[in-house]
C-alpha cells in the first residue's frame, strides 16, 4: 500500500541487526579489548558507546538543519517530518552524550562536569535541539516553521560553537588525556559507530512512519468528515 | 501594471496536521465584489493571507492576470495588492503625514506629498490633527486614515478581512466609499465578513468555505441583497 | 540602489517613533544598570584578610555583555512588539519591498538602540569595578559594534519570526541564547584580552566576531522571507 510497508521486511532485518549488533559491541567491549590503565580503569568501557552517540547527535542535527531548509523552500511536509524526527532523536542521542559524558568525566578528570570543547558543544547542541522541541509545543499554529529556523540557525552555528568553545579554553590541559587507542579498541569502537548509525537510521525511519501515518489518520478523519460519516 | 483577474487553483494549505484550506479553486474578477462566506476556522483569513503572499501554500497556485495573461509573483505584484484588515497598518508613534510618508515611500508613490494630503480630505481628517500622532487620535480618526493608507497607492486587487469590525459610522461611510470607488476604477474585490448588512447590494459573487473547502460558489450580476446573502449563508455553512 | 533606500527609511522610521516616545531606550538602559548592580551585590566579597572589598575588575567582561544581553533582548522583544500591535509587521509584508530590506532596517534599529545601552554600561562598570575599560578604545568600539551586529541580526531573525507565535516572550531567549553562545564567547573573550593588555588576542577575536557577523548576515538574508511568510 504505501512505501512504509513495503519496506518492512527490511526494516525488521535491520532492527534485528541491531539486536544482535548490541550483543556483539557487548562481547567486543568487554571481552576482546584491555581495560584501561590508569584512573580510567573500567570506566574507558563508556567511551564505546559515548564516542558514536556523539556522531549521531551531530548527524542528527545536521539532517534536521537539511531538511528545515528543504521545507521551508517548498513548505512540502514530508521534509518537515525527517526534520521533527532528526530533532528527537537528537534529542535522545545528546542526552545519552550528556549522560555518559559526566560518568566518565567523573574518573577521568576528577569532576563530573569539565567545561572541555567538545563536551560543551554538545551539551550547547543538545540545548538548541531542546529549544527546538520547545518551539515545536509552545509555538502555536505555524510552529514548525519557526523550528524550521532554528533547525537551520543550529546547523549553521555548529562549526561557530565548536570553534569558539576549542578556542575558549585553548590550554585546557584535559582534553589531550584521551588515551591513544590500542588496534581492538579502534575496532571495537567503529563496529559500534556503525551499529550506532543503523540504529540512528531506524529510529528516524520509525519516527517519520509515524508521524506521515499519524498526517495520513488525520487526513482520514477529515475526508469522513467531509462526507458527513462522523461528526 | 494593473490586475484584472486572479484565478486560485488547487490550493491547499496545513498548519501542522490542522487542515486551513483544501483543493480551492476560484475565480474573481474585476469589477465586481466576491463575498467569502464561512464559520469561523473555516479558512477564510488563510486565504486571503495566501492571496495577498504572505501565506505560503503547500499546494496549489495563485495566478495574477492582465489581459489574460499571469503577471511574475516578485516584490511589485505585490504593489497592486491593498489589504484592509481590522487592525490599523499605522505607526501611533508617527503624524498622519508621517505615516503617509512612511507607507508611500515604500509603495513608490508618485506626487506623494500631494496624493497625501488630497487623500486625508478626501477622508474627512481634520486638517488640524495632520501634524498629530496618530496615538492621540480617536477610534473613527484612525480608521479614517487607515482607509486613506490603503487607497495610497490604489490597489487594483483588493482584499479585506472583517473590514467594518469596530468602526464608527464614518469610519464605515469612508469605507464604503472606498470600496464603490475601488470597484468603479475596475479593481478585484474579495471581503471577508460577519456583517453582511454592509455588503448587501455590492455584492456580486459570493464564496463559503467550509471546513477549509469550497463548499458554494455563485455569480449574480444583479447583486445580492442582505436577506439573499443571509439565506445563502445559512444554507451553505453548517 | 533601492534595497539600501528602504532599509534606511524602515530604519529611521524606528528611530524616529523611539526618539519621540524614548520608551525603549530608557526602560533598556535602566534595566541594564539594574542587572551590573545586581552583579556588584552578587560578585564583591570582602577579602578574608583585610576589610578591603576583593577586586572583580577581572569580571567586568562578563558583566558588561550579559547586561547587554539580557537589556538587548528586552528591547527586542519591545520593538517588535510595536510592529505586532497595530498590524504594522504584516503590512510591512505586504509592501512591494525586498522583505530581506524589512529585517535589515529592523536590524539596524535594533543596533542603534543596543548601541545606546551600552553606552550607558559600559562606562557603568568601568566606574563600579574600577575596570580599564577604556584603556584601549578602538579595540573596544570595534568589539562592541561588531557584538552589537551579531546580536541585531540574529536577534531580528528570531523576534520577526516568534512575532506571531503564542508564547514568543519566552521562547525568544530560548531559541536566541543557544545560537548567541559563540557570539558571547567571542565578545566576552575580545574584552577580558583588552583589559590583560594582550591586544593580539582581542584581535583574534574581534576577527571570529566578523566571521559570526557575517554567516548569519548571509543566513539571516537568506532565510528571512521564508521564515515570516506562513
Amino acid at each position: 500500500m504505501t512505501d512504509s510497508s513495503r519496506s518492512a521486511p527490511l526494516f525488521i532485518g535491520a532492527a534485528v541487526a541491531c539486536i544482535f549488533g548490541f550483543g556483539y559491541t557487548l562481547s567486543l567491549i568487554f571481552y576482546q579489548t584491555p581495560l584501561s590503565a590508569g584512573p580510567l580503569y573500567f570506566n574507558q568501557k563508556i567511551f564505546y558507546y559515548h564516542v558514536p552517540c556523539a556522531f549521531m547527535l551531530f548527524l542528527a542535527v545536521i539532517i534536521c538543519g537539511i531538511a528545515s531548509i528543504n521545507y521551508l523552500r517548498g513548505r512540502n511536509q514530508k521534509w518537515d517530518d525527517v526534520s521533527v524526527a532528526a530533532a528527537e532523536v537528537s534529542v535522545v542521542f545528546g542526552t545519552i552524550v550528556m549522560v555518559t559524558g559526566v560518568l566518565w568525566a567523573k574518573p577521568a578528570w576528577g569532576k563530573w562536569w569539565v567545561w572541555d570543547a567538545r563536551l560543551t558543544s554538545a551539551l550547547l547542541l543538545w540545548m538548541t535541539m531542546i529549544a527546538y522541541q520547545l518551539v515545536r509545543k509552545y509555538g502555536g499554529a505555524g510552529s514548525e516553521r519557526l523550528a524550521s529556523g532554528l533547525g537551520v540557525f543550529a546547523m549553521v552555528n555548529i562549526p561557530l560553537v565548536y570553534a569558539s568553545t576549542r578556542l575558549w579554553k585553548t590550554n585546557h590541559p584535559s582534553a589531550n588525556t584521551v588515551p591513544s587507542l590500542d588496534p581492538s579498541m579502534r575496532a571495537a569502537l567503529w563496529f559500534s559507530v556503525l551499529l550506532f548509525t543503523v540504529f540512528f537510521i531506524l529510529l528516524l525511519r520509525l519516527r517519520i512512519d509515524a508521524r506521515r501515518a499519524e498526517r495520513r489518520l488525520y487526513e482520514c478523519r477529515e475526508m469522513a468528515l467531509d462526507a458527513g460519516i462522523i461528526e | 501594471m494593473s490586475i484584472d483577474a486572479v484565478e486560485v487553483r488547487g490550493l491547499g494549505k496545513r498548519y501542522g496536521l490542522h487542515r486551513a484550506l483544501h483543493d480551492v479553486d476560484l475565480d474573481l474578477h474585476a469589477g465586481g465584489v466576491c463575498a467569502l462566506l464561512g464559520p469561523n476556522g473555516a479558512g477564510k483569513s488563510t486565504l486571503l493571507g495566501i492571496l495577498s503572499s504572505i501565506v505560503k501554500p503547500n499546494a496549489g497556485v495563485v495566478r495574477y492576470l492582465r489581459a489574460g495573461e499571469a503577471l511574475a509573483a516578485d516584490a511589485s505584484l505585490r504593489r497592486e495588492i491593498g489589504v484592509v484588515a481590522h487592525e490599523s497598518f499605522l505607526y501611533t508613534g508617527l503624524t498622519a503625514l508621517e505615516n503617509l510618508d512612511f507607507w508611500g515611500q515604500l509603495y513608490q508613490v508618485e506626487g506623494l506629498e500631494q496624493r497625501s494630503r488630497d487623500l486625508l480630505r478626501e477622508v474627512g481628517l481634520d486638517e488640524k490633527a495632520w501634524e498629530r500622532t496618530a496615538g492621540t487620535y480617536s477610534r473613527g480618526m484612525l480608521q479614517r486614515l487607515s482607509v486613506a493608507r490603503t487607497m495610497l497607492h490604489e490597489p487594483s486587487v483588493l482584499l479585506l478581512d472583517e473590514p467594518f469590525t469596530g468602526l464608527d459610522r464614518g469610519g464605515s461611510q469612508a469605507l464604503a466609499e472606498a470600496l464603490s470607488g475601488a470597484v468603479k476604477r475596475g479593481a478585484v474585490v474579495l471581503v471577508i465578513t460577519h456583517d453582511l448588512e454592509s455588503i448587501a447590494g455590492i455584492t456580486t459573487h459570493v464564496a463559503v468555505l467550509r471546513r477549509g473547502k469550497l463548499a458554494f460558489e455563485e455569480r449574480r450580476a444583479s447583486g445580492y441583497s442582505f436577506e439573499e446573502l443571509k439565506d445563502t449563508y445559512h444554507s451553505h455553512s453548517e | 540602489m533601492d534595497f539600501l533606500r528602504y532599509v534606511k527609511t524602515l530604519a529611521w522610521k524606528d528611530v524616529r517613533v523611539e526618539f519621540r516616545s524614548r520608551e525603549i531606550i530608557y526602560t533598556m538602559s535602566f534595566f541594564a544598570a539594574m542587572v551590573v548592580l545586581l552583579f556588584s551585590f552578587a560578585f564583591s566579597r570582602q577579602s578574608a584578610t583585610s576589610s578591603e572589598m576583593m577586586d572583580v575588575s577581572d569580571l567586568s567582561p562578563g558583566f558588561v555583555w550579559v547586561a547587554v544581553l539580557f537589556a538587548g533582548t528586552l528591547g527586542l522583544s519591545r520593538a517588535f512588539d510595536r510592529e505586532r500591535e497595530t498590524g504594522t509587521m504584516r503590512a510591512l509584508l505586504l509592501a512591494p519591498i525586498p522583505r530581506a530590506a524589512i529585517f535589515l532596517g529592523k536590524s539596524v534599529a535594533i543596533a542603534i538602540m543596543v548601541l545606546v545601552v551600552q553606552a550607558v554600561v559600559v562606562p557603568l562598570v568601568a566606574l563600579f569595578f574600577d575596570a580599564p575599560l577604556f584603556a584601549h578604545p578602538l579595540p573596544l568600539v570595534i568589539t562592541l559594534l561588531l557584538g552589537t551586529i551579531g546580536f541585531s541580526v540574529v536577534g531580528s531573525v528570531f523576534a520577526a519570526m516568534l512575532l506571531k507565535a503564542g508564547s514568543r516572550d519566552v521562547l525568544l531567549p530560548v531559541v536566541l541564547y543557544p545560537i548567541l553562545v559563540p557570539l558571547f564567547i567571542a565578545a566576552i573573550k575580545a574584552t577580558a584580552a583588552m583589559l590583560d593588555g594582550s591586544l593580539e588576542d582581542c584581535w583574534f577575536w574581534i576577527r571570529f566576531l566578523a566571521v559570526y557577523d557575517t554567516i548569519f548576515l548571509i543566513a539571516a538574508l537568506w532565510t528571512f522571507e521564508s521564515l515570516v511568510i506562513e
